[in-house]
């Protein structure tokens, strides 16, 4: 069960990395919309402060919808979703696997690129480090969660703006309490109990999402 | 109770009878929608049974 | 008893079943809405804080509860029709979702329309009305979701599964929200919470709340017979009814 867990986290890190320039698309994605912010208000140190959790926060969870496609998309495509259904092995591990890749792909390149934005958005240091652990937790959810709206839609044409509708009422609790633990670091407050809860969150998503992607493709991905 | 005062409502007159005219709007909606709906698949249904007889009289003929 | 359940859940057996139904449940409905409103509108005393502009809470409560409720029994139905195959419980949800979009949109309108007297704004991000258009927009992706795939048993489970995964956020979503909002209180207080209702304000709010839950009920089985009936249109049963209409 864990090779074959290896084994497809292994195989789609492979296929994605054959494209390589389509990879950096969702960081640079990331970093452009950020960049946005300031250009469309007076750039002072206070006000992007401010602003600098909600905006960096938004602009991951956009990051991650745009890319949640390449979970399935492909491999349903061309058939192979059928094949890993018809797996011995459990759905619940191979979407574990591709949700892995999936998040190593897309969410942990966000967390490192963070500190830039912190940077562009004039956040303190403390506020920074804070920014990335609130990301290296909540990215992952997004990425399970995600996955739940893929595979709801992997099925319907353009399905793009229908996952977003979707996914993102889901995706407002980790807003919520990532951002303020940024805002709230800011000021030089604790932020234990709304890491807490991204982490209780990250456990949460972990024990149930594959189990509903994985009833979610067997209802809407099985010819 | 005077009924010039009831209607305005301490001065929030459009506020509280706003919210219960859309209150009656919403509820006359739920009414007329699935009424409408039913009339447009009984016609539909009727429009199949008129085809599939109209190919069984040609298929007969 | 497995048999029993089977045969009164067909379409067919439902569609003769709910004819009488619909009109206790509408007559219920009137009468218990008409008292309620005299009682709400008439005998209610007049709130010393807020003035009569509180009389909105007559509408706003009962249609806030109505919409998680609805959700709640789409939920429940969706998990029913998955689970054990019984497709009557896939039309009640599909039925159930428009009418519980549009309490949980007369919901935030009449909350809007009390927050203006209250705190001078249209609309302001209190947790409860926060927490309700987060519902709007739950119940607005499984209404797009049903419609965007074609199969009408896949477009079923998919959208009941989404009801079912949004019935296990609704409680986190709250709480965040809760804790959210609590951030930025501020002085305003939020009268949408009173804990403690003087009883002639408090039994018209119930009643109304029942009112509105009698009028789902009636709606909602007039959606569902249009549902197998559209469902179930090249079955004979619908076929033979529709010839004696």
């Amino acid at each position: 069960m864990l090779t074959a867990y290896y084994h497809l986290l292994l195989r789609d890190l492979r296929l994605a990395l054959r494209s390589r320039h389509e990879l950096a698309n969702p960081l640079i994605f990331f970093v452009l919309v950020v960049t946005l912010f300031p250009l469309a208000v007076t750039p002072t140190p206070e006000a992007l402060q401010t602003m600098a959790p909600g905006v960096i926060w938004v602009s991951a969870l956009l990051a991650v919808l745009l890319s949640l496609d390449r979970l399935f998309k492909l491999d349903y495509e061309d058939g192979s979703l059928d094949q890993l259904m018809l797996s011995p092995n459990p759905l619940m591990i191979l979407v574990l696997a591709k949700v892995t890749a999936h998040w190593l792909l897309t969410g942990l390149p966000l967390v490192i690129i963070a500190p830039l934005l912190g940077m562009f958005m004039s956040l303190p240091a403390d506020a920074v480090s804070v920014l990335i652990y609130s990301l290296l937790l909540g990215t992952p959810v997004l990425s399970l969660v995600g996955a739940i709206g893929v595979s709801l839609t992997v099925a319907v044409n353009r399905g793009g703006v229908l996952l977003s509708l979707i996914i993102l009422p889901l995706y407002i609790p980790i807003l919520i309490f990532g951002a303020n633990a940024v805002d709230v670091a800011s000021d030089g407050l604790p932020v234990t109990g709304q890491l807490l809860f991204l982490g209780a969150v990250l456990a949460l998503a972990l024990s149930l999402a594959p189990l509903a992607t994985s009833v979610a493709l067997r209802i809407t991905a099985s010819r | 109770m005077n009924w010039s005062e009831f209607f305005n409502m301490g001065g929030y007159a459009f506020f509280v009878w706003t919210s219960y005219a859309l209150t009656f709007a919403v509820i006359v909606a739920n009414i007329v929608f699935p009424i409408m709906q039913r009339k447009k698949v009984i016609a539909r249904i009727r429009r199949a049974i008129r085809r599939e007889q109209i190919e069984l009289d040609k298929k007969s003929a | 008893m497995w048999n029993w359940i089977q045969r009164f859940s067909s379409p067919k057996h439902f569609y003769s079943m709910s004819a009488p139904l619909i009109k206790w449940f509408s007559a219920g409905a009137l009468l218990i809405g008409l008292y309620g409103l005299y009682l709400g509108l008439f005998v209610a005393p007049t709130d010393y804080q807020q003035g009569e502009s509180y009389r909105i809470i007559y509408i706003h409560v009962p249609a806030a509860w109505m919409s998680l409720f609805v959700y709640m029994v789409m939920a429940v139905s969706s998990g029913i029709g998955i689970i054990w195959q019984i497709r009557l419980a896939d039309m009640v949800a599909a039925a159930s979702a428009p009418i519980g979009a549009s309490f949980a949109f007369l919901a935030l309108v009449t909350g809007s329309l009390w927050g203006k007297p209250m705190w001078g704004a249209y609309w302001v991000w209190d947790a409860r009305l926060t927490s309700e258009l987060i519902l709007l927009f739950l119940y607005l992706g499984y209404m797009a979701l049903q419609s965007a795939i074609e199969d009408q048993r896949s477009a079923d489970k998919a959208s009941g599964l989404l009801a079912i995964v949004g019935v296990v956020n609704i409680p986190i979503i709250h709480y965040s929200v809760e804790w959210w909002n609590t951030l930025h209180q501020g002085a305003t207080v939020t009268k949408f919470d009173k804990p403690s209702m003087h009883i002639d304000m408090l039994i018209p709010l119930l009643l109304m709340a029942v009112a509105f839950k009698l009028f789902y009920a009636a709606v909602v089985l007039v959606r569902t017979r249009n549902e197998a009936l559209y469902r179930d249109r090249n079955r004979r049963w619908v076929r033979e009814l529709v010839e004696r209409l």
